[in-house]
C-alpha cells in the first residue's frame, strides 16, 4: 500500500503572485509600471517602476534659454500647463527682481485658477471611470471644453500654452473672455452640485473610497507630501495662504481640509472631496479677479533678453497636484546651469506603496487615483 | 412542435412522417430562434450605446446607415468577423477556442423555453424555470475556461471573480424565482403565465408585497449573473483590462459579446415572464401577435433599466459584492419564500 | 528664526562640520561637511526650535569647481523658517550619508541623484536608477556627460 505523505498546514505556503500592473494599463494615470505582490486579492508590497515619460527637461534646461524652456514645462504636468509655466517664471523673475505689472499678476491668476478647475476636473472625471462610473467622466469634460475655449481664444493653444513668459504672459487677453469667463463661473456653480449628486454622495462610491488608502497627516509631511493629497489628511496647509506668491494675498477663499467624513481622515474620499471643494473655491478666485481686474500693458516688463544674475532660487507655488519646487542655478548667462523640478506627484507616488499594504487590488486602483498623479511630472 | 407538425400533416396532407416532420420544424425554429436572438443582441448593442450616450451628454452612433447611426452593430459585426483570428502562443488551445462557444451555447439555450405569447414558445417543458437556471449556469465554465486558456494572470483573475460571483448569485437568484414558483404552483413557462391572468393587479410582482420584493431581488441578482455594473468586476475595464476575454479578438470575441447582451435580454424576459405577466396585457389576456409585442416591450424596459443602471452606477468591489450576495439577498430571498407562502395560506389565493 | 540664527545654532552644535554661510543672497545657504550632514539633518529636525519637519527638494548638482553637491532645501511647517544645505564631494568618490532616516521622501529624491549625477549615498536601501533604465550608462546631468551610442542593440539618437 502507497505511504500517504501527511503535510503539515503550516508548510503550506500560499504562494505570492507577482503581478504587473502597467505600464499599459488603463487605470496607472500614464505609463507607469507597479509591480505588485499579491496574496490572492490581498497586497502584500508595491513597488512603482518610473521613467517610462522621462524626456530629460532638466537637461533641456541646461541647453535652452529661459524662455525656451517654458514650453517644456508646458508638457511636465500637461493637465495643468498654466501652473508649471508660472512656477518656473517666477522662480527667473525672483532671481531677476522683476515687478510684473498689475493687469499681468491678474491674468496669471484667472489662468492658473481655470487651469486648476480643469486639471481637478479630469482627477474627478477619471476617478469615476477607475471606480466604474462612466458617466461623470462625460460631464467633466463637458466643462473642460469651455475653459480650452476660452484659453484657445486667448493664446491660441487647448491644452499646452507657452503663455506666462518671464515679466508678463504672451498674449493679452482678447474682447469676450471676460464675460466667457463670468459666465462660466456663473454656470459651474450648478456643475459641482451635479458632480456631488452622481458620484460624492453615491453610497457605493463611498463603500469604495472610505477608509482606503488612510494616509496619516505625520506620514504626510514626513514625505513631504503637498497639494490636495496632505490637505486630504486634515492638514490645512496651503502655499497660496501660508506663503503667499503673485497677488493670492488679495483673495478671499478657503483652505478645504478633510474631516473623515465617511471614514477615517485621510481616506481617497477625502482626497477626492478635497478637490472637488477645490474646484469651488477657484470659482470663487476667478470670479473676485474678473471683477478686479485693472487696465495696463501685459507687454511692458518683460526683458528683451533674460538673462538673470549669478545665483540661485528655489521657488514654490501650489499646482493642482501639489508643491511644485523650481530650484534655478543661474551663473549669469542667458541659459540656465541648473534646473531642478521638485515634482509633487514624484512625491505622491513615493507614498504609494504605504497607502496599498493590506489593500486588495481594487483598492490600489481607488488609492492610485485619489492621490492623482500625472506620469509626465512624475518622470519629467 | 410537436402539435405544430400534427396540424401541418392533417391540414396540407403532408407524405411526411409525424416523427420526421416535428424535429425538423424544431431545428428550423431553432435556426429562426438563433438568427432572431443574434440580431436581437445586435439591436441591443446599438440601443445602450445610444442610450449610454444620453446619459453622458453626447450623441451616440449617428452616420452608419443614415437615421442614427442604426448600422452601426452591423458594420461592426462585419468588421469583427474579418480581423484576424489572434490566439496567444501560450495559450491552452482547445479551452481557449472553447470558451466562447461554451458561453454563447449557455446563453442562447435559455431562448427555448421562453414563452413569446400563447402557444408561441419553442418547447414548453413542463420543467421550463428550472431548466433555464440550469442552463444558464453553463456560462461559468465557459469563462473559466476563458480565464484560464488565455495564460494571462489578469485574465484569470478575471474568471475566478466571476466564477465567485455567478455562482453566489445563483442562490438568491432560484430562491426568488422560487417564490414566484409557488404561486403559480408549477415549473412551466407557459402555466406560470397563465396564472398571472387576469390583468395587472394579478401579475405576481404586484400581487403580493413578498413577491413584490422577490421580483427586485431577482433583478439584482440577474444583474450580477450577466456580469454588469454595478456587479461588472469580472470585466472591470479599469482593472482588468478587459477580464476574462482580454485576450479573444475577432469573431470569437464577438461571441462573448453577442452571448452577453443574448444574456440580459434573457434574464429581462424571465423576469418578465415571472413577474410581470409574460406576454399578458395589463388588462388580461392577449392575442397571438399582441402577445410577443407585450413581452418583448416589458422585456425591453427592464433592459433599459439595466442600461441605466450601467451608465450611473460605480463598480462593487469584490468583496462588497460577496457580502451582498450571500448576507443581504440570500436572507431576504428566504424571508419571500416564507411571506409569500404564509400570504397564500392566509389569503388562499397567492 | 532667521537664516543666520539658523547657522548660528548649528555651528554651537555641529562646530567645525559647519562649513560656510552664505546670507546675503536670494536663498541663503549653509555649507554642511559631507560625513556630518545625517546628523546634522536628524538634528534640524529633531530640534524643537528648528523642527524642520519637511524636506522641501534634494537635488544632485555639478558645481563649476568640479566638485558634486547635494543640495537640501528644508523647511518647517511648524516655524514657518526655512533654510538651504549644501555637501561639496569629490567628483572621483562621490559619497554622501544617506537622509532617508530622517525624511523618508529623501529615499526617491536620493535615488534621482544618483541616477543623474553618480552621487553615491552610503546607507540608502534600495540605491538604483529610478529614471533611467536599470542597465543605463552613466549619468546624465553631468557636465562631462556623453550619452551611449547604442542600447541594447538600439541606436541612441541624439
Amino acid at each position: 500500500m502507497a505511504q500517504v505523505e501527511i503535510v503539515d498546514t503550516a508548510d503550506v505556503k500560499t504562494q505570492e503572485m507577482v503581478l504587473n500592473m502597467g505600464p499599459q494599463h488603463p487605470s496607472t494615470h500614464g505609463v507607469l509600471r507597479l509591480e505588485i505582490g499579491t496574496d490572492g486579492e490581498i497586497v502584500r508590497w508595491v513597488r512603482p517602476h518610473i521613467g517610462y515619460l522621462h524626456r530629460c527637461f532638466e537637461k533641456h534646461a541646461e541647453n535652452l534659454t529661459y524662455p525656451q524652456v517654458i514650453p517644456f514645462t508646458d508638457r511636465m504636468d500637461y493637465m495643468a500647463s498654466m501652473n508649471n509655466n508660472l512656477g518656473y517664471v517666477l522662480g527667473v523673475e525672483r532671481l531677476m527682481d522683476i515687478q510684473v505689472p498689475e493687469r499681468v499678476e491678474y491674468i496669471r491668476v484667472i489662468v492658473c485658477e481655470l487651469n486648476r478647475i480643469a486639471s481637478h476636473l479630469i482627477s474627478f472625471g477619471t476617478y469615476g471611470l477607475d471606480i466604474g462610473a462612466f458617466t461623470p467622466f462625460l460631464f467633466a469634460f463637458r466643462e473642460r471644453e469651455r475653459i480650452f475655449d476660452m484659453f484657445e481664444m486667448t493664446c491660441g493653444a487647448r491644452m499646452l500654452y507657452n503663455y506666462i513668459w518671464v515679466g508678463g504672459v504672451s498674449h493679452d487677453l482678447p474682447d469676450g473672455f471676460i464675460e466667457a469667463a463670468t459666465a462660466f463661473v456663473d454656470d459651474f456653480e450648478k456643475s459641482i452640485d451635479e458632480y456631488n449628486g452622481i458620484l460624492s454622495g453615491n453610497k457605493i462610491f463611498i463603500e469604495r473610497t472610505a477608509n482606503v488608502g488612510i494616509l496619516p497627516a505625520d506620514m504626510a509631511i514626513n514625505y513631504n507630501v503637498t497639494g490636495p493629497n496632505l490637505r486630504g489628511s486634515g492638514v490645512k496647509w496651503d502655499l497660496r495662504r501660508d506663503e503667499p506668491y503673485s497677488i493670492y494675498d488679495r483673495f478671499e477663499f478657503d483652505i478645504p481640509v478633510g474631516r473623515g467624513e465617511m471614514g477615517t481622515v485621510g481616506d481617497c474620499w477625502d482626497r477626492y472631496m478635497v478637490r472637488i471643494w477645490e474646484m469651488e473655491q477657484s470659482r470663487r478666485i476667478v470670479k473676485q479677479a474678473l471683477q478686479q481686474i485693472p487696465k495696463g500693458n501685459v507687454h511692458a516688463a518683460i526683458p528683451k533678453q533674460v538673462r538673470p544674475p549669478k545665483g540661485e532660487c528655489y521657488f514654490r507655488t501650489e499646482t493642482p497636484k501639489g508643491e511644485l519646487g523650481v530650484y534655478v542655478i543661474s551663473d549669469g548667462t542667458t541659459k540656465a546651469y541648473r534646473v531642478k523640478v521638485k515634482s509633487p506627484c514624484f512625491v505622491a507616488l513615493s507614498v504609494l506603496p504605504e497607502l496599498c499594504k493590506g489593500a486588495m487590488i481594487a483598492d490600489v486602483v481607488a488609492i492610485i487615483g485619489s492621490i492623482d498623479i500625472v506620469l509626465g511630472e512624475v518622470d519629467r | 412542435m410537436q402539435a405544430l407538425a400534427q396540424y401541418l400533416i392533417q391540414t396540407f396532407g403532408l407524405p411526411v412522417p409525424l416523427s420526421v416532420l416535428s424535429p425538423l420544424l424544431g431545428f428550423m425554429g431553432g435556426v429562426v430562434v438563433l438568427t432572431a436572438i443574434a440580431v436581437q443582441a445586435m439591436y441591443l448593442i446599438w440601443l445602450e450605446r445610444k442610450v449610454a450616450a444620453h446619459m453622458q451628454d453626447r450623441l451616440g452612433p449617428m452616420l452608419v446607415g443614415g437615421w442614427h447611426g442604426w448600422a452601426q452593430s452591423l458594420a461592426d459585426g462585419i468588421k469583427l468577423l474579418l480581423k484576424e483570428d489572434i490566439v496567444p502562443a501560450a495559450a491552452d488551445r482547445p479551452l481557449f477556442l472553447l470558451a466562447p462557444l461554451v458561453v454563447f451555447v449557455g446563453s442562447f439555450a435559455a431562448f427555448v423555453c421562453l414563452p413569446f405569447g400563447d402557444r408561441v414558445i419553442i418547447s414548453d417543458l413542463n420543467v421550463g424555470i428550472f431548466y433555464i437556471i440550469a442552463v444558464t449556469s453553463f456560462v461559468v465554465i465557459g469563462i473559466i475556461m476563458a480565464g484560464w486558456g488565455s495564460n494571462n494572470k489578469w485574465a484569470l483573475f478575471g474568471a475566478m471573480r466571476s466564477a465567485a460571483q455567478i455562482v453566489s448569485y445563483e442562490i438568491p437568484v432560484g430562491l426568488s424565482l422560487l417564490a414566484a414558483v409557488m404561486a403559480a404552483g408549477s415549473l412551466s413557462m407557459q402555466e406560470i403565465v397563465a396564472a398571472q391572468d387576469g390583468g395587472i393587479h394579478r401579475w405576481f410582482a404586484f400581487r403580493n408585497p413578498f413577491l413584490f420584493v422577490a421580483f427586485v431581488i431577482y433583478f439584482l441578482a440577474s444583474l450580477s449573473e450577466v456580469n454588469r455594473t454595478p456587479f461588472d468586476i469580472p470585466e472591470a475595464e479599469s482593472e482588468l483590462v478587459a477580464g476574462y476575454h482580454t485576450e479573444y479578438s475577432g469573431m470569437r470575441f464577438s461571441f462573448f459579446f453577442l452571448a452577453e447582451y443574448a444574456n440580459m435580454f434573457a434574464v429581462a424576459a424571465i423576469a418578465a415572464t415571472l413577474f410581470l405577466g409574460g406576454w399578458q396585457a395589463p388588462w388580461g389576456g392577449g392575442a397571438p401577435i399582441f402577445g410577443v409585442i407585450w413581452v418583448i416591450a416589458k422585456a425591453h424596459f427592464l433592459v433599459f433599466v439595466q442600461m441605466w443602471l450601467r451608465w450611473t452606477l460605480p463598480r462593487l468591489r469584490v468583496d462588497q459584492l460577496m457580502y451582498i450576495g450571500w448576507k443581504v439577498l440570500t436572507p431576504f430571498a428566504f424571508a419571500c419564500i416564507v411571506g409569500t407562502g404564509a400570504w397564500m395560506l392566509v389569503f388562499k389565493q397567492g | 528664526m532667521t537664516p543666520s540664527e539658523i547657522h548660528q545654532r548649528l555651528r554651537e552644535k555641529f562646530g567645525d562640520q559647519i562649513l560656510g554661510f552664505e546670507g546675503e543672497v536670494v536663498e541663503p545657504t549653509i555649507k554642511v561637511a559631507a560625513p556630518a550632514i545625517a546628523k546634522v539633518c536628524l538634528f534640524l529636525r529633531d530640534d524643537p526650535d528648528l523642527k524642520m519637519d519637511s524636506l522641501m527638494c534634494l537635488s544632485g548638482v555639478d558645481d563649476p569647481s568640479g566638485d558634486l553637491v547635494v543640495a537640501y532645501h528644508v523647511y518647517s511647517m511648524a516655524h514657518r523658517h526655512r533654510i538651504a544645505l549644501k555637501v561639496f564631494v569629490p567628483r572621483e568618490n562621490p559619497a554622501v550619508p544617506t537622509v532617508e532616516h530622517v525624511w523618508k521622501i529623501a529615499n526617491w529624491h536620493e535615488r534621482e541623484a544618483y541616477d543623474m549625477m553618480g552621487i553615491v549615498f552610503e546607507g540608502h536601501s534600495d540605491l538604483r536608477r529610478i529614471l533611467c533604465p536599470d542597465d543605463w550608462e552613466g549619468h546624465p546631468l553631468r557636465k562631462d556627460y556623453k550619452v551611449q551610442e547604442y542600447y541594447r542593440g538600439m541606436k541612441v539618437e541624439v
